[in-house]
């Protein structure tokens, strides 16, 4: 059977999160990714994540396109449902299935091809209609399962391993989200789990859609030099440009740490978000600012990390849909249907 | 000319067909619509075609009035009065009035004397000049002067001028000053025709009784109320013609019916999608959650959907898909109609796929087969499209009231809950498999016991990616027995044998009225033969079996490429031989003669 089935391994010391499960149950399939893809690093992550938070797994529903990401929802939560739609499409996908159950912790994980060539249009709706997601772009700037071409965010310059280069502009997911609204935009490297952790949690806790954009080199096609999506040129480049702890609702903020230079956002949820470091200036809930710090960040070459833009206020999908508080998989039909007697009043008589 | 005298031929009370050609975008639809109403009231039997352009102010439209006492009501090839306010259409307009007919037209200018048929009597009101009169604003003197012409009009077709003013008070219920001026240019139009002609035309409307527990509706409203009545939460579309009206009557209905009156929240949400491939992306993630969902949509969509609903049916996915036809291939003329999607739905995307249709007829069967297609959907986890067409969508049919069934218990298929998950060792999303080749599935946010992991992708009965030839073909082939399960429950034929004629006429969907029809006209020509409508694919045992009764079927359609009959020799062990073709795809509703002049050429060939 090409699908390799992972055993499950558990040690007794391993710590156990609110529902009594460890790290393990929130594992999945055994990845048959390249040996050092960035994929799996964010694999862990959110997989640490979601054990963190206390999600039920039979609560999340995971989805993806095609792609080497794509393959990625497989290795997590395996007592989560899955869906593995077509290539670009997982966007509409998620749509309806958070149409249907608003309980589902819905995370779909993307690639650049993906995203930001195929299923461009549908993530830019996605994001105007701010369904509430958690969306992971596993960024590495070439299609690997085809051996290697260009993705639509790979940087001008950069090269592939025969040394040819890209001439077309990049398309940077992060810009996009904040040109159409996005109400959570977060960029992330694979090499650095530390980050995307509470990045991956503050997502979950988001009223809306939340875009994590994760530099994650492809080791096979896209690590050599000259690429700009390397491991090596990553770090090189990588700059925090926020740094932050996602606070969950039951723990209190302490009055005695320090608060001076440290923004805090107050999520729906009773959940805060603090931004313990942040450049002059910087304010992750003003979308011009963050803009502009981007774009001159851009300017100078460097790769922004953190959770670069946070919007608690704007309403999601369901909000604007005025939808019942019930998830609509539960409404009995019952309630849905009007009866025989409401057609009297039908058609022209 | 004398206007005043008129050529007597026969009577044509209650059998008549007119038709009214105006410039879109002037405020005509709702003057002929007040007429189409006004004979439904009289109790005869009625249709109403509107042949619209695809623009919004300024191209040529029409509007066909077909009375019938029999009922036979299906479109009209020539016309006993034709209303002529169109300079544009005027000399196409003319040699489609039938010989000894009337042609009322606007006298506020001269005729062309070109244009003057000798064996046509020609009606003129000066409707412009009347209303510029009688009206202030130029908006206002548009408006009317329809107003005015269905004032003549209820004049010389002897319309109850009670029923009018009954149905004025109704449509501008609390907008006194508009319903005053509405009859004021309805009466304007009135007396001068009954000042000027002798009333009524031969070709007129007497009272009768035939409408009693009827409605107007159009199918594309019907079809809304049957997905409303069926339990749909979630719908997702993009606009286009002409499907957009189910969508608008869904949304509409669920604002009306879907409110909780305690907390004001909707039980419902309408997803109207970047594009068609989104809208199918949303009816399957909200199907797969394990809501109703359902998208509408018509030719070019069906074209970007292609892709999901080969997911659809290999991951075994339930959706409704409401196709409402329209002229093809490409763009084609949006505003026309067609019955030229079946071998595109039949076998949508790429790979082995097959799928289920639905054809209704009018509509009442897109009410009925509303829920119809859902328990389908759900039973068989599969995509299933209701193949409805702009005839059928867009325009007012008389109908049967709607009926429910208030017993009714919407048929969700095999679907595990919590409980039933612990009582099994193991589950496999792909086996076991019932009688009619269905698995069990599950949804999210249940237990995760019924985890599985959703793919396009080559998969196992376990739900496991393969790419083991066996283990692919052992889903695959579970998938055709499946869609050949389905057959016994898609609706029976209608069948209509009493002829017991070797000669079978075979059709579907919106050529229903025209083949009836038809097969009462050629009977009179010594021609018998039976009928039979199919109303869904795959074909079951009584499709079948009517034709391996019959010598030679006529499979009556409207596409080019006789593409039911190919379903058929492709779906039955039929001799292609035996089928021959009436085809009929111009793009505008289908007329018995149509069918008479065709089925008369393949007989006496």
């Amino acid at each position: 059977m090409p699908s390799i089935v992972k055993p499950v391994v558990t040690h007794p010391g391993l710590d156990r999160n609110a529902l009594g499960l460890t790290i393990r149950d929130y594992e999945g399939g055994m990845s048959t990714l390249c040996a050092g893809c960035g994929h799996d690093s964010v694999t862990a992550a959110i997989t640490h994540a979601l054990w963190e938070s206390d999600t039920p797994p039979h609560m999340i529903a995971k989805l993806s396109g095609i792609g080497c990401s794509a393959k990625t929802a497989a290795y997590f939560a395996r007592g989560a449902h899955g869906f593995n739609g077509c290539h670009g499409r997982m966007p509409p996908i998620a749509t309806g299935a958070s149409a249907a159950n608003r309980d589902l912790l819905c995370i779909g994980i993307s690639g650049d091809g993906d995203s930001l060539s195929i299923g461009l249009g549908h993530l830019a709706h996605l994001v105007r209609r701010n369904v509430r997601m958690v969306y992971v772009i596993e960024n590495n700037g070439v299609y690997g399962l085809t051996k290697g071409q260009f993705s639509a965010s790979a940087d001008v310059g950069s090269t592939t391993k025969r040394g040819e280069a890209n001439h077309l502009q990049p398309i940077d997911p992060i810009f996009l989200g904040l040109s159409v609204g996005a109400t959570f935009l977060a960029r992330g490297f694979s090499g650095d789990k530390r980050q995307l952790v509470p990045i991956f949690r503050a997502a979950m806790a988001h009223r809306g859609l939340s875009v994590i954009d994760v530099i994650s080199p492809c080791v096979t096609f896209n690590d050599h030099e000259g690429s700009t999506k390397s491991y090596l040129f990553t770090r090189q480049h990588d700059v925090q440009m926020t740094v932050t702890d996602f606070v969950p609702p039951a723990e209190e903020i302490s009055a005695t740490i320090p608060t001076e230079g440290v923004v805090s956002i107050p999520m729906h949820d009773g959940a805060t978000l603090r931004f313990r470091s942040v450049p002059d200036g910087y304010d992750p809930t003003d979308r011009l600012a963050v803009m502009e710090h981007l774009m001159s960040a851009r300017g100078r070459g460097e790769i922004v990390t953190g959770l670069l833009y946070i919007d608690e206020q704007s309403s999601d999908l369901h909000e604007l849909g005025n939808t019942t508080e019930a998830p609509l998989t539960q409404v009995p039909y019952e309630k849905l249907c009007p009866g025989s007697a409401a057609l009297a009043g039908v058609g022209f008589r | 000319m004398a206007e005043e005298r008129f050529q007597v031929t026969r009577s044509k009370v209650n059998d008549f067909a007119l038709k009214l050609a105006n410039v879109n975008g002037t405020g005509s639809s709702s003057a002929n619509n007040l007429l189409m109403r006004a004979i439904f009231r009289m109790g005869v039997p009625v249709s109403g075609k509107n042949l619209f352009p695809s623009n919004i102010q300024g191209l040529p439209t029409w509007y066909e009035i077909r009375v019938n006492k029999y009922g036979h009501v299906s479109r009209a090839r020539e016309y006993d009065l034709m209303v002529a306010m169109n300079g544009q259409t005027y000399a196409r307009d003319v040699a489609e009035v039938t010989s000894g007919g009337f042609t009322m037209y606007d006298s506020s200018w001269p005729l062309d004397r070109d244009l003057i048929r000798e064996d046509v009597t020609y009606l003129g009101v000066p409707l412009a000049e009347m209303c510029n009169d009688e009206f202030k604003g130029p908006r206002e003197r548009i408006l009317m002067k329809n107003i005015a012409c269905a004032g003549a009009l209820v004049a010389m077709l002897g319309i109850d001028m009670e029923v009018i003013a009954q149905l004025l008070t109704e449509q501008f219920a609390g907008k006194e000053k508009l319903r005053e001026s509405n009859q004021r240019a309805l009466r304007l139009g009135h007396d001068y025709a009954t000042s000027h002609f002798d009333y009524p035309l031969p070709c007129r409307i007497e009272s009768m009784d035939a409408t009693r527990g009827s409605i107007l509706i159009d199918g594309n409203t019907a079809a809304a109320l049957g997905c409303v009545y069926a339990g749909a939460t979630v719908a997702a579309w993009y606009p286009i013609t002409p499907s957009t009206s189910l969508m608008d009557a869904f949304a509409k209905y669920c604002a009306k019916f879907r409110r909780d009156p305690e907390t004001g929240r909707n039980n419902y949400l309408v997803l109207q999608a970047e594009d068609e491939l989104a809208a199918i992306g949303m009816v399957l993630g909200a199907s797969w959650a394990g809501a109703r969902a359902f998208t509408s949509t018509s030719g070019p969509g069906i074209s970007l959907m292609q892709e999901l609903l080969g997911m659809g049916y290999y991951a075994e996915i339930p959706a409704v898909i409401f196709d409402v036809q329209r002229v093809g291939p490409s763009t084609g003329m949006p505003t026309r109609v067609q019955q030229a999607d079946i071998l595109t739905c039949a076998y949508a995307s790429h790979g082995d796929t097959k799928h289920v249709l639905l054809f209704p007829a009018h509509p009442a069967e897109c009410f009925e087969m509303a829920p119809h297609a859902f328990d389908l959907a759900e039973r068989f986890q599969t995509p299933v499209f209701v193949l409805s067409d702009l005839d059928i969508g867009m325009n007012d049919w008389v109908s049967p009231a709607l009926e429910w069934d208030d017993s009714y218990v919407p048929d969700r298929g095999r679907v595990l809950d919590a409980g039933e998950l612990r009582e099994l060792e193991v589950f496999h999303r792909y086996e076991p498999a019932d009688a009619e080749s269905v698995a069990a599935r599950t949804l999210p946010g249940v237990s995760e016991l019924g985890a599985y992991f959703t793919r396009g992708s080559g998969h196992t009965i376990e739900g496991a990616y393969t790419e083991y030839p066996e283990e692919y073909q052992a889903v695959l082939d579970r998938l055709s027995r499946k869609h050949t399960a389905v057959a016994e429950h898609i609706p029976a034929p209608i069948v209509d044998d009493r002829a017991q004629a070797p000669l079978g006429i075979v059709t579907l969907g919106s050529c229903e009225l025209a083949v009836l029809e038809a097969i009462e006209l050629l009977g009179k020509r010594e021609i018998a033969a039976d009928y039979m409508r199919v109303r869904g694919f795959p074909f079951g045992a009584a499709v079948r079996a009517f034709l391996d009764a019959h010598d030679t079927i006529i499979v009556v359609e409207q596409n080019r490429d006789g593409q039911l009959r190919t379903l058929l020799t492709l779906e039955t062990p039929v001799s292609k031989e035996k089928l021959r073709s009436v085809l009929a795809y111009g793009g505008y509703p289908l007329s018995a003669e149509d069918v008479v002049d065709g089925v008369t050429k393949i007989v006496e060939a």
